[in-house]
């Protein structure tokens, strides 16, 4: 059995009074895939949101029940948001680069967390370039805009953005929905191969997706938790009858 | 953990910003707490309804609340009607791009110059050249010219916000430009243009460099009673007769007085825009 | 028929209107560029420009101290007032809970509608004496008095402007410096700032035209001596250089011709200043 990374037992989110998540317990292993699909407004991105405590922006946001990471707490009092956030990265459905550099926008995080020296940074930006699969198209413009890349190498080096500062968990909001379809092959092969050195979790609207990159799924609607599983036996053999409606495409 | 280093940083940042907030409001109270602690008990009913006596050796601001109220009327009825008609002339009208362009160029311009420079043009065109001498009039229509860009650029403002649906709806069905221009597009853009002239009003009150220069210091009542006085009528507005009261007569007293009214006027104004600007939200 | 009429004659009205203003615009312009070439002709550029000497009385006029007066207390206050009001202004658009916020830019507004004469009151017979007695000068009215008069006069327009610059950048480049686990202080200054940094120069811009062209306040507190400047002594800038005698100087005289010669250098600089303004928000839109 693999290591648990994130467990939510009987989690609920609400906003000022409109609850978005009702009693949701999910476990996410570590070193895998993990997509949440559901229909908009279904609560897997607020579930989402809730493992990086990006939703703390979200004016009156209220969390109760039990989220962990590592067996702590995210909500807990001893959790120093900067350092959670480290450690749970997030990459957003549009690609959002700074309006600096190539460079300036991977040596972001680690510069932030203190990271000094150019021999260091050049490496980890490399490095991260590299795991993101844009080094080789990029390597010769490292001081341009960040902003005259295409869409696909945008998202590409907010991925690598977002690997600089190494890690454990990385939460992907949607991250092709933006993109063509080209690109978007290309991002979900990049996840596949991401898996060996962190955890994923996937919020997606595309099931072929899902399919593809996931190695389990969990089908979020209404805020609830219906179903989650193995990604091969929750498209094939789904125990609810609702998923069975949802993964078969007759609504969403 | 975030570091020591880290957590010093994004402290002294925040304190940066709360301490920058603060000496800001402090320096608002602390001028007005001057003006008011100096200026309210030299306040009362008789320096605001006299003019000053040199033979009772009293000092009275009537006349120049008087011809600060003319100076603001006249500007207003001269820069209200010109700056939205050019506005107007420029959003609804100008048959090229590149024409209105040039004219928001020259109006982007001139709104940055120092009034100083206006009060320089003023004596020129005005009082020499057109032979107004230096009277309240030459006064109000040199800050007209310099509230101009300002009045232009609110009204452009608030005539963008009218959708372009709206206007095509209405040519499309057959009504002229001027009708669509009357009914449709400067109702909806009046909430704007009333916080434009709010915003030359308290410029105007506040205007004191122009003044000295174009309009005159006397302290007497002028006449106002009829078209050929008013056209001629010279004198200091509450403004001038404040730097003349501090800088040429140390009157201390007198001038902190003026200073009070001075600053209840421009909170009223600033209320008054306030008040406009709520309503265009509506 | 009536209708058209109306229509047609609107449509004139409104042309009209919009020559006039532009007319009277280019009236300005060109009366004040014109009016400053006869004494410069006269006195020749350089030594008007350079001449150490401003005395009417012996028809010498050289506006050298009053110009190196008028940049040295704009670069002063711009030091002391730009940071200040960029500061305030990243409160309100981003540290400050939104009650607060408003109250602050209440105050605000009600800074920027003080008028100069009243600051400038406030001035002379607040801060002066003060200077005096504190730094045990023969007298306040100094460069330093006007720094800090100029300071306070540009603080409202730099506030206004930064404060829009930086609410106008988009919230995804904060959410994305926050994911990374920087936190909002690190957000702010890193990404934010930079990203809003087109706007911040134009606010930055817009307070050196405000210092170099107020004149009222810093005639109040400057003793309008035309002293080559230092921080310590009374100074005569180019705004307060013009209006301290334009009361005074003769219609006609070379002295009058000389005054509106320091008014088109004055022209010339914030012209100039307005220039680097709109170049500084062009390439911010040309950036994205």
């Amino acid at each position: 059995m693999e290591r648990i990374v994130i467990a939510a037992r009987q989690l609920e989110v609400s906003y000022g009074g409109t609850q978005a998540l009702r009693g949701v317990s999910l476990d996410i292993p570590a070193r895998q895939v993990t997509a949440l699909i559901g229909p908009s407004g279904c609560g897997k991105s607020t579930f989402l949101r809730s493992i990086n405590r990006m939703n703390d922006l979200t004016e009156g946001v209220r969390v109760r029940g039990s989220l962990t990471f590592h067996s702590r707490e995210i909500y807990g009092p001893d959790w120093d948001v900067t350092d959670l956030r480290r450690r749970v990265g997030m990459v957003f459905q549009r690609p959002n680069p700074f309006p600096m550099s190539v460079y300036d926008n991977v040596a972001y995080g680690p510069r932030i967390h203190g990271v000094r020296g150019r021999g260091r940074l050049e490496g980890i930006v490399e490095a991260s370039l590299r795991a993101a699969g844009l080094w080789e198209e990029v390597r010769d413009r490292l001081k341009k805009s960040a902003l005259d890349l295409s869409g696909g190498q945008q998202q590409r080096l907010c991925i690598a953005r977002a690997l600089a500062v190494e890690p454990e968990v990385l939460l992907m909001d949607e991250v092709t929905s933006a993109l063509d379809p080209v690109s978007t092959a290309r991002v979900e092969e990049l996840i596949c191969d991401l898996r060996e050195r962190c955890t994923i979790v996937l919020v997606t609207h595309s099931l072929p997706q899902a399919r593809r990159a996931a190695d389990r799924t969990a089908f979020f609607l209404s805020g609830e938790l219906v179903e989650q599983g193995e990604t091969a036996r929750l498209f094939t053999l789904p125990r609810d009858p609702r998923t069975r409606d949802y993964v078969a495409g007759r609504f969403g | 953990m975030m570091s020591l280093g880290r957590r010093i940083y994004s402290g002294a940042v925040r304190l940066m910003l709360w301490a920058s907030a603060s000496a800001v409001c402090a320096l608002l109270l602390w001028l007005s707490g001057c003006v008011l602690f100096r200026g309210v008990p030299g306040l009362s009913l008789e320096l605001l309804t006299s003019q000053e006596s040199v033979l009772h050796g009293t000092v009275g601001i009537l006349p120049a609340a008087v011809n600060t109220l003319f100076v603001i009327a006249v500007t207003l009825a001269l820069v209200l009607p010109l700056g939205v008609g050019a506005a107007v002339y420029l959003s609804e009208y100008a048959p090229s791009r590149r024409l209105a362009g040039a004219i928001t160029f020259a109006a982007d311009a001139l709104a940055g110059l120092p009034s100083i420079l206006y009060a320089m043009a003023g004596v020129i065109l005005f009082c020499s050249a057109l032979g107004l001498q230096k009277t309240l009039l030459a006064g109000a229509l040199t800050l007209a010219v310099m509230n101009l860009p300002t009045v232009i650029r609110s009204t452009q403002e608030s005539l963008r916000a009218v959708p372009r649906s709206c206007r095509e709806g209405a040519l499309g069905l057959g009504s002229g430009r001027w009708h669509m221009v009357r009914t449709l597009v400067l109702p909806a853009s009046a909430g704007g243009i009333a916080t434009g002239c709010m915003l030359a009003v308290g410029r105007v009150a506040g205007e004191s460099a122009v003044l000295l220069y174009t309009a005159g210091l006397s302290t007497a009542m002028q006449d106002f009673t009829s078209l050929r006085g008013m056209a001629g009528a010279s004198g200091a507005t509450l403004t001038t007769v404040l730097y003349l009261y501090a800088k040429e007569r140390a009157d201390f007293a007198a001038a902190f007085s003026v200073a009070t009214v001075l600053l209840a006027l421009q909170l009223a104004i600033h209320l008054g825009t306030a008040l406009a600007g709520r309503r265009r939200r509506r | 028929m009536t209708r058209r009429w109306a229509e047609r004659v609107m449509g004139l009205l409104f042309l009209l209107c919009g020559l006039t203003a532009v007319a009277l615009l280019a009236l300005i312009a060109a009366y004040l560029f014109l009016s400053g070439l006869p004494a410069i002709r006269e006195l020749g550029l350089g030594p008007f420009l350079l001449g150490r000497t401003w005395d009417p009385d012996t028809l010498q006029f050289g506006i050298l101290p009053l110009l190196l007066a008028s940049l040295w207390a704009t670069a002063g206050a711009v030091v002391l007032g730009v940071p200040a009001g960029f500061f305030t202004a990243l409160f309100l658009a981003k540290a400050a809970p939104p009650r607060l916020a408003g109250l602050v830019r209440g105050a605000v507004d009600l800074l920027a509608g003080m008028p100069s004469v009243v600051v400038g009151l406030v001035g002379m017979t607040v801060l002066v004496p003060l200077l005096r007695e504190r730094l045990s000068l023969p007298a306040g009215d100094t460069l330093l008095a006007a720094i800090l008069m100029l300071a306070v006069m540009l603080l409202p327009p730099v506030i206004a402007v930064s404060q829009d610059a930086l609410a106008a950048v988009p919230a995804a480049y904060e959410e994305a410096s926050l994911a990374l686990g920087a936190t909002p202080e690190e957000t702010w200054l890193r990404v934010t700032a930079p990203a809003a940094r087109s706007g911040l120069a134009a606010a930055a811009a817009l307070g050196v035209g405000r210092a170099l062209g107020e004149a009222t306040a810093v005639l109040m507190v400057a003793g309008n001596v035309a002293n080559m400047p230092s921080l310590l002594s009374s100074v005569r800038l180019l705004t307060t250089g013009i209006a301290i005698e334009m009361n005074y100087a003769a219609p006609g005289s070379l002295h009058r011709q000389a005054l509106f010669s320091i008014a088109l250098v004055l022209f010339v600089l914030v012209v100039l200043v307005n220039i680097l303004l709109t170049l500084a928000l062009r390439r911010g839109r040309g950036a994205r």
